[in-house]
């Protein structure tokens, strides 16, 4: 177990002397399928909540479609499948980009997070309260201005409790990059497995990693979620007591 | 790009059913593992509700995937060991009923949270007065309790039903037959591999939306009793 430890640590954690490996590469995974997502659910969003149904009909049957099949199998048609169509094989800038597993980890990642998020916000801009709305538009706001004033960061920061699950979720989902060769964490403990036959400790190490990070994300969006949204908060005196007000 | 299956629709099917079969048993194991790790979670003995919570978050903590290689792998080593020790043939575990055990023990944890909440969630006089007028606390569980938390938990349950279905999707990785590998060994067979990937995409669509439909219906039969104002 020390032997295993003092000879793998750094391809566990960030490098195997050649390539990023390990914690590094699924943190890189994490956070580039995460930000990519965030950015184009917000507008599939929108668009799920409008009531033309050129609009939220594609972006409901994207989301259903994608939802409702494994991330793997996903995985698998883009990764196996597309080396297989002519159009994408025969287009050189296609075909180079889609050779890569990465390349094709992070295009799978992002739709599939993206189609999560979406529903997740969807969700939260249909519960904003109408008050808010009509307020704004009684002062006279235009509809750009009343979703990048009201609508978005109100629902943004409702959204805030599932979208911490779904990123949570998609820490664990990283774990499929293994089999499109991305050298991330669960990787390094199959090699690891295959070198040394301590199963048991290769794969230990590799949950003990992701466990710590679970719980480093849950910290983080605890603290984001008391930021955020602390007028939601319960008033508890009892933990926060409020500050004496000082004479003047 | 053809549409026909060049006779891998045999193969496929019997995938499918594989699928089918990994994931419902694998739910009865894990809908029995919740109830019990609930009743430990929320039992009065510390040792068993530190144990359940133990339990409950070293298993959610980390990657489905990852346990699944862990545990399958290194039970089978475990066992080799034993069997070396002892002079015995090898015993290899049945890759089925090992991801059966394997995904059973992974969503009995997050089982374990739905039914948790859900207990919580009915009334303490329920239980109370069934024991008061006599009944034993398993009778009393299976006709007061736990026909009233079934409602609060179904949402919970259909959720992670959908995760499970999706779950089990990764079982070729431990050598099961099941349809994702099926639709691997026809893809490379043909070198369609986007067609047949595509199909057992489609199947996992129905599964799940077929599933949807049927536990909407089961959340409406458990709350008959509920009285619903309408407008």
């Amino acid at each position: 177990m020390i032997d295993l430890i003092q000879t793998y640590w750094k391809s566990y954690l960030w490098t195997d002397g050649f390539n990023t490996t390990g914690l590094a590469m699924t943190m890189w995974l994490l956070i580039l399928s995460c930000a990519m997502g965030f950015v184009l659910s917000i507008p599939m969003a929108i668009a799920r909540t409008s009531r033309n149904p050129w609009l939220w009909r594609p972006v409901w049957l994207f989301t259903y479609i994608f939802r409702g099949t494994p991330l793997f199998v996903q995985l698998l048609m883009v990764y196996s499948g597309f080396a297989g169509i002519h159009f994408i094989r025969h287009s050189p800038l296609l075909w180079s980009f889609f050779r890569a597993g990465f390349n094709c980890v992070i295009v799978t990642f992002v739709v599939n997070t993206c189609a999560y998020t979406t529903e997740i916000f969807a969700g939260a801009i249909k519960a904003t309260p109408f008050g808010e709305i009509e307020a704004g538009q009684a002062i006279g706001m235009s509809k750009a201005t009343l979703y990048r004033r009201v609508i978005l960061p109100s629902s943004l920061r409702r959204a805030l409790p599932a979208y911490s699950n779904e990123v949570i979720f998609m820490l664990h989902s990283t774990s499929v990059a293994f089999t499109a060769t991305v050298p991330d964490l669960l990787k390094v403990a199959v090699d690891v497995n295959a070198a040394t036959f301590m199963t048991f400790q290769a794969y230990g190490i590799a949950a003990v990693i992701y466990l710590g990070v679970a719980f480093l994300l849950v910290g983080l969006f605890r603290q984001a979620e008391r930021r955020w949204l602390a007028y939601l908060q319960p008033q508890n005196l009892q933990a926060n007591p409020r500050p004496k007000e000082q004479p003047c | 790009m053809t549409l026909s299956l060049d006779g891998y629709s045999q193969l496929i099917l019997a995938g499918t059913w594989v699928t089918l079969k990994v994931s419902f048993l694998s739910l009865v194991v894990s809908f029995f593992i919740g109830l019990a790790g609930a009743m430990a979670k929320l039992s009065s003995n510390p040792m068993l509700a530190w144990a359940a919570s133990l339990y409950t978050t070293l298993i959610r903590g980390i990657p489905a995937l990852v346990l699944m290689l862990l545990l399958y792998f290194s039970v089978q080593m475990g066992l080799n060991r034993v069997t070396e020790n002892f002079g015995m043939q090898q015993i290899d575990i049945e890759p089925v009923s090992a991801a059966i055990m394997v995904l059973g023990f992974i969503y009995g944890a997050y089982f374990t949270e739905t039914f948790r909440g859900a207990y919580l969630a009915v009334p303490r006089g329920q239980m109370e007065a069934a024991m008061a007028i006599g009944m034993p606390w398993f009778r009393a569980f299976r006709r007061i309790q736990f026909p009233q938390m079934m409602r609060f938990a179904l949402p919970g349950v259909t959720n992670n039903w959908l995760v499970l279905v999706k779950t089990a999707g990764l079982v070729s990785l431990l050598g099961v037959n099941d349809m994702v590998k099926a639709a691997r060994q026809a893809g490379n067979a043909t070198m369609r591999q986007f067609f047949f990937y595509g199909v057992v995409a489609v199947l996992f669509l129905a599964i799940t939306s077929l599933s949807q439909v049927l536990l909407n219906y089961l959340e409406r039969r458990f709350a008959v009793g509920v009285r619903e104002a309408r407008l």
